[in-house]
């Protein structure tokens, strides 16, 4: 049962990384993905999913998805009525279920994040609504399938795994909170493992709406840089595989790494525009270093939430600063939006993973859209490819509507 | 391990605004009377159950973040409202806010698509943000005191179970003092004729629902207890697994599970998710045929308010507890495309 517990533990368990998928402009998988990353490659391009002719910004961080789907265990009728946001999600969870090497189970949490699901299916649905009303083929399956719980249990049925499936909505916060709930409910004692990320897929309404706020860049997203003038959106997913220590060390896992702490916190400033001190990002950021037991001093490298937006980055920079104190001087920073774009509800299970591979290869994601550091930076923002010692990474991710997280990985040795 | 109680709930229904008009609607029993939205380029409207206007308008309602909200938004901030009224005294401490969604803010959503397939360039700001699906939540969480954590869950209306569970686990972490669970949706055209779809005899229903959680209040030495809710003494006894739908296990099979994993208390009440189409009840009524005991089903009144109603459900069973007449009761939740899943609430005295 969800609730009460039978058996709460005492300790919370450590929960460690035992796979890991990503799915980015930047390629489908973790070799692409670090590869561009260390040769500082940019993967924007002008839109092709919709007409952005009559938008101020016209470019984005597009995947290039492959034609076929990972093998599952999907009827080929289910994989054949999927959105493009759920193929995402299915490549990047093939990757972190294989390289976990976990098997079907009767129990296996699923914990997602997303902002808009399978939009595109909605999107499909409301045209047609429109333009045919009395047309209604085909409107079945996009009510269903545009919904972000049937995208979970996609994934579930995928992988032939039963359990509870929860989707989380927090807005570009929603991939790290999906994280840290899955992080949370291990700790709880409710699972031994999880199967935890998220996702979101490039959508008209989204695009038209983040133009509507002029928010998006009419030319380079440029997080951190005193000339910035937007964010460039971007679609992706990412999957962890998530399990408590004594599981992984029972069936002799290989661990990639260690979630160590999860803080959130609500900013109330404006539906859509931070606190300008950056309050609740250094609420958050505070939150999950007193969850790890650990100081700012103690981390070794930053990745920002930092989407190029004049009012994110400068509320961004006063909490780093503040948070940091005498430490931010030194600590690198990056924001890894310049690469692939702004992904949304993907973009903090993403950067999670950006993280990891900095942990694990030991370097420094850089920021190769930097020209001109923004002075509210008293922090290095990394612009070069750097190797480096890494110990300990911070990745933030905030949302519209205020939710803010921050997670904690610790590199596995 | 310190019990999970309820002290608060609140409603917002095609009945009105505020628990007793739901009371009274669900008591009465009798289903109704559907209002015509006109579905474009159909000459057939739909027939739903709209919430009424709140009249007078409410004092929160003047609250800057408020002018321009979503139904969805308003009417959580309503049900939240009422149910921490409720709870005052604990309501003042550190509090959690949940927010269960199926559709979200539909309709603002299709109006801003709509403009964006007329002309992108000029498609409104004002309206954007709130289509966002934290946005409710967000709204909540500025018009009440002392917020710490707040989360949005999307799902069938079995999430909003899911919700208390995660709810009350923020309590037995000590996250929070008190956490509010609110599910919430808006009868809008797309929705309804997205459910017509499913099942032509569904009626789309719009509204709220709200329970406010605390741990069993241990007041200091010489104090008396500051809980005045008359729901102070219900307890959040158990949700059961969530069993999720799949080619293994459809929803017939599901709804069994869910009721084989229920407590049998003599004397309980079932709150079920029952609203007179035979296709889509079928898989609860069959779960629950040989059930003797009393029974409320509030969408047979009300119409599927999908995540509103489930939180109805949850509502209608904790204030029939508040009443004494029951022991307990118990909510069947069989969710239309997600999960079967179950609640028990009971009542006692405080420990």
């Amino acid at each position: 049962m969800l609730f009460p517990q039978p058996h709460r533990p005492s300790t919370p368990a450590r929960v460690v990384i035992t796979g890991a998928g990503i799915v980015t402009a930047l390629g489908c998988g973790w070799a692409p993905n670090a590869a561009g990353l260390r040769a500082g490659r940019t993967a924007v391009r002008r839109v092709t999913l919709f007409d952005v002719s009559r938008q101020r910004a016209r470019t984005a961080g597009e995947v290039e998805l492959p034609r076929g789907l990972p093998a599952s265990k999907l009827a080929a009728r289910q994989a054949a009525r999927i959105s493009r946001a759920n193929r995402m999600l299915l490549l990047a969870a093939d990757e972190a279920w294989r390289q976990a090497g976990w098997e079907p189970s009767e129990y296996l949490p699923l914990v997602l994040g997303t902002t808009a699901g399978g939009m595109s299916l909605g999107e499909d649905f409301f045209r047609q609504a429109r333009s045919a009303p009395r047309r209604y083929r085909g409107q079945a399956v996009r009510t269903l399938h545009y919904q972000s719980h049937l995208q979970a249990r996609v994934l579930a049925e995928a992988f032939g795994c039963q359990g509870p499936l929860t989707v989380v909505a927090d807005a570009c916060a929603t991939g790290a909170t999906a994280l840290g709930t899955a992080w949370e409910l291990l700790r709880w004692g409710r699972a031994e493992r999880v199967l935890a990320g998220g996702y979101d897929e490039i959508v008209q309404l989204v695009f038209a709406g983040f133009d509507s706020l002029q928010a998006l860049s009419p030319t380079v997203c440029r997080p951190f840089d005193s000339g910035r003038d937007g964010l460039t959106l971007g679609e992706g997913a990412s999957v962890m595989a998530l399990e408590t220590l004594g599981h992984a060390r029972r069936r002799h896992a290989e661990i990639l790494g260690e979630i160590v702490g999860y803080g959130t916190s609500i900013d109330l400033h404006h539906l859509t525009q931070p606190h300008p001190r950056g309050d609740a990002a250094l609420q958050a950021m505070e939150r999950a270093c007193a969850s790890a037991g650990l100081l700012p001093a103690n981390v070794d490298y930053l990745n920002a939430h930092g989407t190029g937006t004049a009012l994110n980055d400068s509320a961004e920079a006063a909490a780093i600063n503040r948070w940091g104190g005498n430490h931010a001087a030194t600590l690198p920073v990056s924001s890894t939006k310049g690469s692939f774009g702004h992904t949304l509800g993907g973009a903090g299970a993403i950067e999670a993973v950006v993280c990891l591979m900095a942990l694990r290869e030991q370097w420094l994601p850089p920021e190769p859209t930097l020209q001109d550091p923004d002075p509210a930076c008293t922090f290095p923002v990394v612009r070069e490819p750097t190797d480096a010692r890494l110990e300990v990474a911070l990745s933030n991710s905030f949302g519209f509507g205020g939710v803010n997280a921050s997670l904690i990985l610790r590199r596995w040795r | 391990m310190s019990r999970v109680l309820v002290v608060g709930l609140g409603a917002v229904s095609p009945a009105g605004w505020g628990v007793p008009a739901f009371r009274d609607a669900v008591g009465r029993g009798n289903a109704l009377p559907t209002t015509a939205l006109p579905r474009p380029g159909w000459t057939k409207p739909l027939a739903i159950r709209p919430v009424p206007e709140c009249q007078p308008p409410p004092a929160w309602s003047r609250h800057p973040r408020l002018r321009r909200c979503s139904a969805v938004t308003s009417q959580a901030v309503g049900a939240a409202h009422e149910a921490l009224q409720q709870a005052a005294p604990v309501a003042r401490t550190r509090l959690g806010v949940i927010v269960c969604l199926q559709g979200g803010s539909v309709h603002y959503t299709s109006r801003f698509f709509d403009e964006v397939l007329k002309e992108p360039a000029v498609a409104s700001p004002i309206l954007f943000p709130e289509t966002v699906l934290a946005a409710p939540a967000s709204h909540v969480a500025t018009v009440l005191p002392n917020v710490l954590r707040v989360e949005t869950l999307l799902g069938d209306p079995g999430t909003f179970l899911q919700g208390l569970a995660f709810a009350a686990e923020w309590l037995l972490d000590d996250q929070v003092d008190c956490a509010l669970v609110i599910g919430s949706e808006e009868a809008n055209w797309l929705l309804a004729d997205g459910l017509w779809v499913m099942d032509h005899r569904s009626v789309m229903a719009g509204g709220a629902g709200a329970l406010c959680l605390t741990r069993e209040f241990e007041a200091p030495a010489g104090q008396t207890s500051g809980l005045r809710s008359p729901t102070a003494t219900i307890e959040l006894a158990r949700i059961t697994d969530a069993f999720t739908y799949s080619r293994r296990l459809d929803r017939a099979h599901a709804a069994r599970q869910m009721r084989a994993a229920m407590p049998a208390g003599a004397g309980f009440l079932l709150c079920d998710g029952l609203q007179d189409c035979p296709r889509t009840d079928a898989p609860e009524a069959a779960a629950w045929h040989d059930w003797t005991g009393p029974r409320l089903s509030p969408k047979r009144v009300l119409g599927e308010g999908l995540m509103a109603a489930s939180a109805w459900q949850c509502v209608a069973a904790c204030d029939a507890l508040a009443t004494g007449s029951f022991p307990g009761a118990l909510v069947s939740v069989v969710g239309c495309n997600q999960q079967a899943i179950g609640a028990c609430f009971t009542t006692g005295r405080p420990q």
